[in-house]
């Protein structure tokens, strides 16, 4: 027994290393330095206070401005809409994967896949000269009324939306696919058997079952999204700034570390509340059964 | 959601019926049937036979590639799964894990939009009819194989269908443990007096619980008759062997008091055919010594006792044949022993094939 548990120990070492060294320790500090007053250089430096949160919550040399917390405001509504819109592709496009010949479905996740081993920037500056004035998508849109001419489609919040859901396409349709792949057909028929309409047989037979993989791709999705800030830095022309921009920028730029930190920490915040909603609807979602995120 | 529910048990009346497949198999190649209502009837066959394709188009759930399909009177063409009131036990069970039993049973209810009252009323009556009444708040994935073989049977039955289909519902189940279930199923369905159509491809199991049965072939009706009919005279070879019988002999010879064999001539009337049927339990068997007019010379080569009856393979020439002796007052026979079988002429018949 004892050195069974002394066996244990040894193979768990290496990972809960790992982990505080890498993850439990930065955290501390982080939580620690959003404590601390600002320096000259920008650089945490002591007495204790709340300046950084002050600060954060709008409150300035001029009195109280608004603009952080439209900053966290637009972060959280960019990051449901790219979510929504990723969903609503990616769920037809996985059901559509799982349905062709067992030997195109590896080609198709592939083609899904591929794209993503290219770098995030060029990936941007790809849908940049797409967007930019005088291209043809944006000639379009301006001859259908959507965009004054001459001004492109790039630099916009739709340009960022754009380039949230392209990069995060393929987290959302493999786990997805996943879940399609198992799909139980027996329950979609004995729903159809049992008096379901096509609406009730998804809802009741088919969404239950996937809701593992929706809830999965949801988290991959909607986290990295809200902490994103090379798309929105690239598309958005500093003018859809999320917080992940916000957080960059006062440990670069501003330099204000103990304002990013308590920036960082707002996040890690929001993202717990987001997982907790996730969790609740994926509950009322899937009857009975618990869904585990 | 509109269900005719006008009479308790509908009438099946199958035209031409074809399933033709992507790929050109016919799974069904012209079937017709009757089925009465308030009728167990049973699809037999082996598996590929079409049997369970037969099924999913009375359930709404494949489509015939031609004919028709009738029940209660009413055409099926165009009418979905949803809006047709027959329900179906599936062999895999199908229950949703996501609810619990008592939810399971609700569904077709809730999808119907009755009133909590009368679900929950129908629920406890179909739970003491099929035995259930302490799981309904159990998840389904803490069931064992029989009773979530209940769970789908209460949450087909429970929506009060005009014809109830059971795909092999037994056929994962233990042996004790389906004989029981045999027996429930069939005075169940004595009870509730709904029509049902039940698939299997286990004879016993056919003729325990069936009304009439219908043998199925590579997508044809081979027979249709009651289980006695089916066993005793069946109109084929492939029914035949398909019921277990192994005495069949080529018909050599026909003339007007009947049919010669390999091993002997019959007298009887017999249909058109190629091979002779001798049931096991018709053939008795007698020591050689006395002398005994149309007796057949055989040799005992096998025993096997089956509790209650005992099995003798004997050699007849070239020919091996199957007696099987049931009277405990008989006299045994070792293997070796020269013996004389007789035949009764009731346990004769002529096969098609």
């Amino acid at each position: 027994m004892r050195g069974d548990s002394r066996q244990l120990l040894l193979t768990l070492l290496p990972g809960v290393g790992v982990i505080t060294v890498f993850l439990v320790l930065p955290s501390i500090y982080l939580v620690g330095m959003a404590f601390l007053s600002t320096g000259p250089y920008g650089l945490p430096t002591g007495p204790v206070s709340l300046q950084a949160f002050r600060e954060l919550a709008g409150f300035g040399f001029l009195g109280w401005s608004p603009g952080n917390l439209y900053t966290l405001l637009r972060s959280i509504g960019q990051t449901l809409l790219a979510t929504i819109l990723v969903i609503l592709i990616a769920y037809p496009a996985a059901y559509y994967i799982t349905t062709r010949p067992v030997p195109w479905r590896p080609v198709l996740l592939l083609a899904v896949v591929v794209p993503s081993w290219t770098n995030q920037v060029i990936r941007s500056v790809g849908w940049m000269n797409i967007f930019a004035p005088g291209t043809p998508v944006s000639d379009l849109a301006a001859a259908l009324g959507l965009i004054a001419p001459e001004m492109g489609l790039f630099p916009s919040r739709f340009a960022v939306i754009v380039g949230l859901v392209y990069n995060f396409l393929p987290f959302m349709i493999l786990p997805l696919y996943a879940a399609f792949e198992r799909l139980d057909t027996a329950q979609v028929e004995a729903a159809r058997d049992l008096y379901a309409t096509p609406w009730a047989v998804f809802r009741h037979a088919v969404l239950p079952q996937t809701l593992p993989g929706l809830m999965a791709g949801t988290v991959l999705v909607a986290i990295p999204a809200f902490g994103m800030y090379v798309v929105t830095e690239l598309l958005g022309g500093g003018r859809s700034l999320m917080v992940g921009n916000f957080v960059a920028r006062q440990f670069t730029q501003a330099g204000n570390w103990p304002l990013g930190a308590a920036g960082a920490l707002i996040m890690i915040v929001v993202t717990l509340i987001g997982l907790k909603v996730l969790r609740d609807l994926g509950r009322r979602l899937g009857g009975d059964r618990e869904v585990v995120l | 959601m509109s269900k005719q529910t006008a009479t308790p048990s509908s009438s099946i009346e199958i035209n031409a019926l074809v399933r033709r497949f992507a790929d050109g198999h016919r799974a069904l190649d012209g079937v017709d049937l009757d089925i009465a209502a308030g009728e167990f009837f049973t699809l037999l066959g082996p598996s590929g036979c079409g049997k369970t394709t037969l099924l999913r188009i009375l359930a709404g759930l494949d489509t015939p590639s031609a004919g028709e399909v009738r029940i209660g009177g009413r055409a099926m063409a165009g009418v979905p799964a949803h809006r047709r009131s027959v329900n179906t036990v599936f062999q895999s069970y199908a229950l949703f894990p996501h609810r619990n039993v008592r939810r399971n049973i609700a569904f077709g209810l809730e999808m119907q939009r009755l009133d909590t009252a009368t679900i929950e009323k129908r629920i406890d009556s179909v739970a003491g009819l099929t035995g259930i009444t302490t799981l309904l708040d159990r998840p389904v994935d803490q069931l064992s194989g029989g009773q979530r073989q209940r769970v789908a049977l209460a949450r087909a039955v429970v929506n009060e269908p005009d014809v109830l289909l059971l795909d092999e519902p037994l056929s994962a189940l233990d042996a004790g443990l389906r004989g029981r279930l045999q027996l429930e199923l069939r005075e169940l369905q004595h009870r509730l007096g709904m029509t049902f159509v039940f698939v299997t491809h286990d004879q016993q199991e056919a003729m325990i619980m069936s009304d009439r049965i219908a043998v199925l072939d590579r997508g044809r009706i081979a027979q249709v008759g009651t289980p006695p009919a089916i066993y005793e005279q069946p109109a084929t070879r492939f029914v035949a062997e398909f019921m277990g019988h192994e005495n069949l002999l080529a018909v050599t010879g026909r003339d007007e008091q009947g049919v010669t064999t390999p091993i002997g001539h019959f007298a009887g009337a017999f249909a058109e055919g190629g091979h002779l049927l001798i049931r096991p339990e018709a053939i008795s068997l007698g020591r050689r010594q006395a002398a005994a007019p149309g007796a057949i010379p055989a040799q005992v080569v096998g025993r096997v006792y089956r509790g209650g009856s005992t099995e003798y393979r004997i050699a007849c020439g070239d020919h091996t044949l199957i007696a099987r002796a049931s009277d405990p007052a008989a006299e045994g026979f070792e293997p070796g022993a020269e013996v004389n079988a007789t035949v009764a002429p009731a346990g004769l018949a002529v096969v098609a094939g």
